[in-house]
């Protein structure tokens, strides 16, 4: 059942005022797909979650899930449910009453059945009678997401669900979390500000700025093919070199003429005329120091166990970050003149 | 603390409460007269409990205490709700107007303004028109006291409830109120100790048989004050003083169901 079910939106707009909060965004789910939707915050990611769940109006456009459109019904009509980055567990009610909440259509003891499959589920059996202050941070997110998940919503919405963790409770929790959905089928909308948790958890990544859909992909490709400026810097670190467009090449390549000489870097994704102001978006580990590339001096060296990093500076004193495996380059004391490469396909060319 | 801001504290508290320690050391006196002290005794204790107008007056006092408080709960509770839950409603300054200005009105404009709205409705003076008068300042109270708590309610409480396919009356009623309890049993307390404390109100509305604690002993002390006034001014004082600390031990209590 669940596994029909997609969520389209289309052209979903909320203005406040004359400031668009999100702004015609239209997106369509696959079914039980893990979706995260990434920004800054105040990019509209959180009124595009609340909209689909019911408790933000859109101004315009429409919330469809599998036929029906779900534009006008009030939260507690809606086949959704959120896990909020509060948690928002009921204060006053134990753990079974919490996650049982959802199940008042059921009978007391089906009801009673499902909670303690759920708690099950996510490991908190025996956690029954708890009241939620008496739990960790860690049990109280699998509490939430118990309750969420007690209706079998056709969609689950979660706010920053792993925004209140600590360092090592999120990578476990990460992984629980896509162990529930698999498990389970259900599409997932996850919403966060912080690219590491959504490059752990989702299927596809969309990018929001300033109330707009930029870019819908996979992580991998979202890294290593960002479609903007805005993009290339939100998913990781990234030098960007100026430089003029060069012209077209037979194998989907372009050079682009920068202050220090050509370099050679996919072509962008938009068609740019030749000529245009660039700039190459190069990752720090696609950048390596040898006999090709732009000449550089290496500024600082940081040795980190795994890697290191260094920050080279082109003749012009712009900095360029690089970091590579210890061994690699180790003839470079800070000071020395090499040159900074990179491979052609491990650059993107983006719009000034 | 230094000297001058420690005398500052004391000075202003006794010029807040000197009167009332005298007022109830003096309800412990032996003397009939109540500017010369005769040693300790409890004798107007005992005739005060044998004192049967005073006695009538205190269960007319309790009894609108008790209803007065139960409405202006109830209403001022409604009140907080519609104007903290229901955003920007058309009406809704004229209503936060109407719901707090009675805390503000002299209340002798008050009492003023129900007396003739009785005689013009043509209700009879007694206990229900004394109930339905405290109702009506009590309200305002309720609903501050209320309001701030619900100010202070993490409202994704509700929308969790909602989401999971609770209709409003159920988000109301399973979550909403037991997390508003402790604020609305401190309204109440309020309430309570603001009608049993009135005078001016319950000096327009109230009708034959139907005369307050508060107006007997205004009416007794005007003839001459002796110790029994003391005595029961003393116990009047203890009651508003427990009601009002409750309250705002309730008020003070964070969470308060945990």
């Amino acid at each position: 059942m669940a596994a029909e079910t997609r969520l389209r939106l289309e052209a979903l707009t909320k203005r406040f005022g004359a400031h668009a909060a999100v702004d015609a965004v239209d997106l369509a789910l696959e079914p039980g797909e893990f979706f995260c939707l990434l920004g800054p915050s105040g990019c509209g990611k959180s009124t595009l979650l609340r909209m689909i769940a019911g408790f933000e109006a859109p101004t315009s456009g429409r919330v469809v899930l599998g036929e029906a459109d779900i534009t006008g019904l009030p939260p507690h009509r809606r086949p959704v449910n959120m896990m909020f980055q509060s948690y928002a567990l009921f204060p006053h009610m134990s753990v079974a009453a919490n996650v049982g909440y959802g199940l008042k259509g059921l009978g007391r003891g089906a009801a009673a059945a499902r909670v303690a499959e759920l708690l099950r589920l996510v490991r908190l059996d025996g956690f029954d009678a708890r009241r939620p202050d008496t739990l960790s941070g860690g049990q109280r997110q699998r509490v939430a997401l118990a309750r969420a998940l007690a209706r079998e919503p056709r969609l689950l919405l979660l706010d920053e669900p792993l925004g209140a963790l600590d360092r090592g409770l999120r990578e476990e929790t990460q992984g629980e979390l896509r162990a529930v959905q698999r498990r389970l089928g259900t599409s997932f909308v996850v919403v966060t500000h912080d690219p590491e948790e959504a490059m752990m958890l989702a299927d596809r990544i969309g990018v929001m700025d300033r109330g707009r859909l930029v870019q819908v992909g996979a992580p991998a490709d979202l890294y290593r093919r960002p479609a903007s400026r805005f993009v290339a810097g939100l998913l990781g670190d990234v030098n960007l070199i100026p430089g003029r467009l060069g012209p077209a090449e037979a194998d989907g390549t372009r050079v682009v003429a920068t202050a220090h000489g050509p370099v050679r870097a996919a072509g962008p994704a938009d068609p740019l005329a030749e000529g245009a102001e660039v700039v190459v978006a190069v990752r720090p580990e696609s950048l390596a120091l040898g006999a090709e590339g732009l000449p550089v001096t290496v500024a600082d060296a940081t040795f980190l166990g795994d890697r290191v990093r260094r920050l080279l500076r082109l003749p012009d004193g712009t900095p360029l970050r690089a970091s590579g495996p210890p061994g690699e380059g180790g003839a470079q004391p800070v000071g020395a003149e090499t040159r900074a490469g990179f491979a052609p396909d491990a650059a993107v060319i983006l719009p000034a | 603390m230094t000297p001058v801001t420690r005398a500052a504290l004391v000075l202003g508290l006794a010029f807040l409460y000197a009167p009332i320690l005298v007022l109830v050391a003096y309800s412990f006196n032996a003397s009939s007269l109540v500017t010369v002290w005769g040693g300790f005794s409890t004798r107007w204790y005992g005739v005060l409990f044998a004192d049967e107008p005073l006695i009538a007056a205190t269960w007319v006092s309790f009894r609108v205490a008790v209803l007065s408080s139960l409405i202006a709960t109830v209403l001022g509770t409604l009140a907080a709700l519609a104007l903290e839950r229901h955003g920007r409603f058309r009406g809704r300054f004229l209503f936060t107007g109407l719901v707090y200005g009675p805390m503000v009105m002299p209340e002798v404009m008050i009492g003023l303004s129900l007396l003739l709205m009785f005689i013009g409705i043509g209700f009879d003076r007694g206990l229900a028109t004394l109930v339905v008068a405290h109702a009506t300042f009590c309200t305002g109270f309720v609903a501050v006291v209320v309001a701030a708590r619900l100010r202070g309610l993490d409202p994704t409480l509700e929308e969790a409830a909602a989401d999971l396919g609770a209709g409003p009356l159920r988000v109301l009623l399973t979550v909403t109120l037991p997390l508003l309890a402790p604020a609305v049993v401190a309204g109440a307390l309020l309430a309570f100790a603001l009608s049993l404390d009135d005078l001016v109100i319950a000096s327009f509305v109230s009708g034959p048989g139907s005369t307050t604690l508060p107006m007997r002993l205004y009416s007794r002390v005007r003839l001459g004050v002796n110790p029994e006034i003391n005595a029961a001014s003393t116990l009047l004082i203890a009651l508003v003083g427990v009601a009002v600390l409750a309250a705002s031990w309730l008020t003070a209590r964070r969470g308060g169901t945990g």
